[in-house]
């Protein structure tokens, strides 16, 4: 089955429903579908539940996604970021809700997702706030914290190449999320640098198969959002990583 | 070092500089190791590494052999670290998605993990993402993941926070990263191996002090230390 290849962003998107769970791929700027979230943003759905591993950078995005009140709720491991202001008043004004997740549960919760998966005991945050309430049980020894899975109406990745079919190759440290993501949403769209004829990806080394994507875009830019620059966001961590 | 007051036991050198504590670090992670630095003081240890070692970087944003900083022309938005600093890739690099850069970690084919800390206990329990601060904004990244995943998680501090307060305590106050996860901590004036049955049997156990002596060190801790 072919993939719709779609001509523009917001053609790519398509519909998307009010109180979707929408995911958005991406660790800080590398990875980040920027114009597949402008054209969220221009489509205008709203009451979302947003999964993506921060929370929004200055004052385009996922950040003016929050800042329009648009975003119910938010999945992620890391909110507060320098540049993360619409963010922090949204959050501090009680207007969006935060389920925060540590970075490897939360791939895993959307690896489970997709895989079919009804969760799975992991030892990550045993014994800490996140892990409040959750069931516990231990294994060959090691105290274990169930996790349940984390699935999306909507999932939208940045690849680096498609072809006709949908499969996608990634490039460098952008690839982070979008694999999983991909699998874990009952519709994928991928913006990608460029749509090649089906048949010119070596199959050895499709990183996303195309079974797991719904619409690729190809969109000829490498957009790096204003006050995301790499390297602007390392003091706002402390010393957790 | 002047004589008028003689410590209780032998007191060797001064306080370790940054530099000189991320290679005291460095010098115990053996050749061939994959290791992970947490964002921070613990970047400092790449600085340290003998070239030769063999030893491989890990980033848990997706890659494996994560080289130095590139020059500024070589700058690559696609290609960052953890604290998303832009790196370089080195010959045998890999990428690989989120899922699989944490099975990697919890799997235990990480060797070993340096990370910073807020407070550390003597039994190992780790707190290092959440101040505790009323209406700070939260956020963990892979801090959790990364305590408990490598097969030796280790701590590279200041001994005291910047108002004196020890960091390396009998029970942290602070929200947990983990529970029991950490096996010794790099400081500015002693190296302490801790740890559930260190913490039972004794004490923390001191294994180099620098510019402190022993009776020093426990009574800037307020603790007993084997």
């Amino acid at each position: 089955m072919t993939v719709q290849v779609a001509s523009t962003a917001g053609e790519a998107l398509g519909d998307v429903a009010d109180g979707s769970t929408v995911m958005i791929g991406g660790f800080g700027p590398a990875g980040q579908p920027v114009e597949l979230i402008e054209a969220l943003l221009e489509q205008g759905a709203g009451d979302l539940v947003v999964v993506s591993n921060n929370a929004g950078n200055g004052e385009d995005a996922l950040a003016r996604l929050i800042l329009e009140r648009r975003v119910r709720k938010i999945v992620c491991s890391f909110p507060r970021q320098v540049d993360s202001w619409h963010f922090d008043a949204a959050y501090r004004a009680g207007e969006i809700e935060l389920e925060l997740v540590p970075q490897g549960n939360l791939a895993e919760r959307i690896r489970a997702a997709g895989a079919g998966l009804g969760g799975f005991f992991t030892p990550t945050g045993f014994g800490t706030p996140l892990a409040e309430g959750k069931e516990t049980r231990v294994v060959d020894g090691v105290p274990m914290v169930f996790e349940s899975p984390l699935p999306a109406d909507v999932a939208l990745v940045k690849a680096f190449r498609a072809d006709g079919v949908g499969n996608l190759v990634y490039r460098r440290t952008a690839r982070n999320f979008g694999p999983v993501m991909a699998t874990a949403a009952r519709r994928t769209v991928a913006q990608v640098r460029e749509v090649v004829p089906t048949g010119s990806i070596d199959p050895e080394t499709v990183v996303t198969p195309g079974i797991y994507v719904d619409t690729v875009v190809a969109i000829d830019s490498v957009t790096v959002l204003a006050g995301t620059q790499p390297g602007t966001q390392a003091s706002a961590q402390g010393p957790a990583s | 070092m002047s004589a008028e007051t003689v410590p209780p036991g032998p007191r060797s050198g001064s306080p370790l500089s940054k530099a000189q504590l991320a290679a005291r670090v460095a010098a115990d992670i053996e050749p061939g190791s994959y290791v992970n630095l947490g964002i921070g003081l613990p970047t400092l240890v790449a600085d340290h590494l003998p070239p030769g070692s063999g030893i491989t970087l890990h980033t848990e944003n997706g890659l494996l052999g994560m080289g130095p900083a590139p020059e500024q022309a070589d700058v690559d938005p696609e290609l960052i670290n953890a604290g998303k600093v832009p790196v370089t890739e080195l010959a045998g690099a890999s990428y690989f998605h989120q899922a699989d850069s944490f099975a990697m970690m919890r799997g235990g084919h990480i060797d070993v993990c340096v990370l910073g800390a807020f407070q550390v206990s003597t039994a190992g329990d780790l707190a290092n993402w959440s101040t505790g601060r009323p209406g700070a904004v939260p956020a963990v990244g892979g801090a959790m993941d990364l305590a408990v995943g490598a097969r030796r998680s280790v701590v590279m501090m200041t001994l005291l926070t910047k108002d004196g307060q020890p960091k390396l305590v009998q029970e942290c106050t602070l929200p947990l990263t983990g529970v029991g996860c950490v096996s010794r901590i790099y400081s500015d004036v002693a190296v302490i191996d801790v740890g559930p049955a260190l913490a039972a049997d004794g004490g923390a156990g001191v294994v180099e002090t620098y510019g402190v002596t022993h009776g020093e060190l426990q009574e800037l801790l307020g603790l007993r230390l084997g």
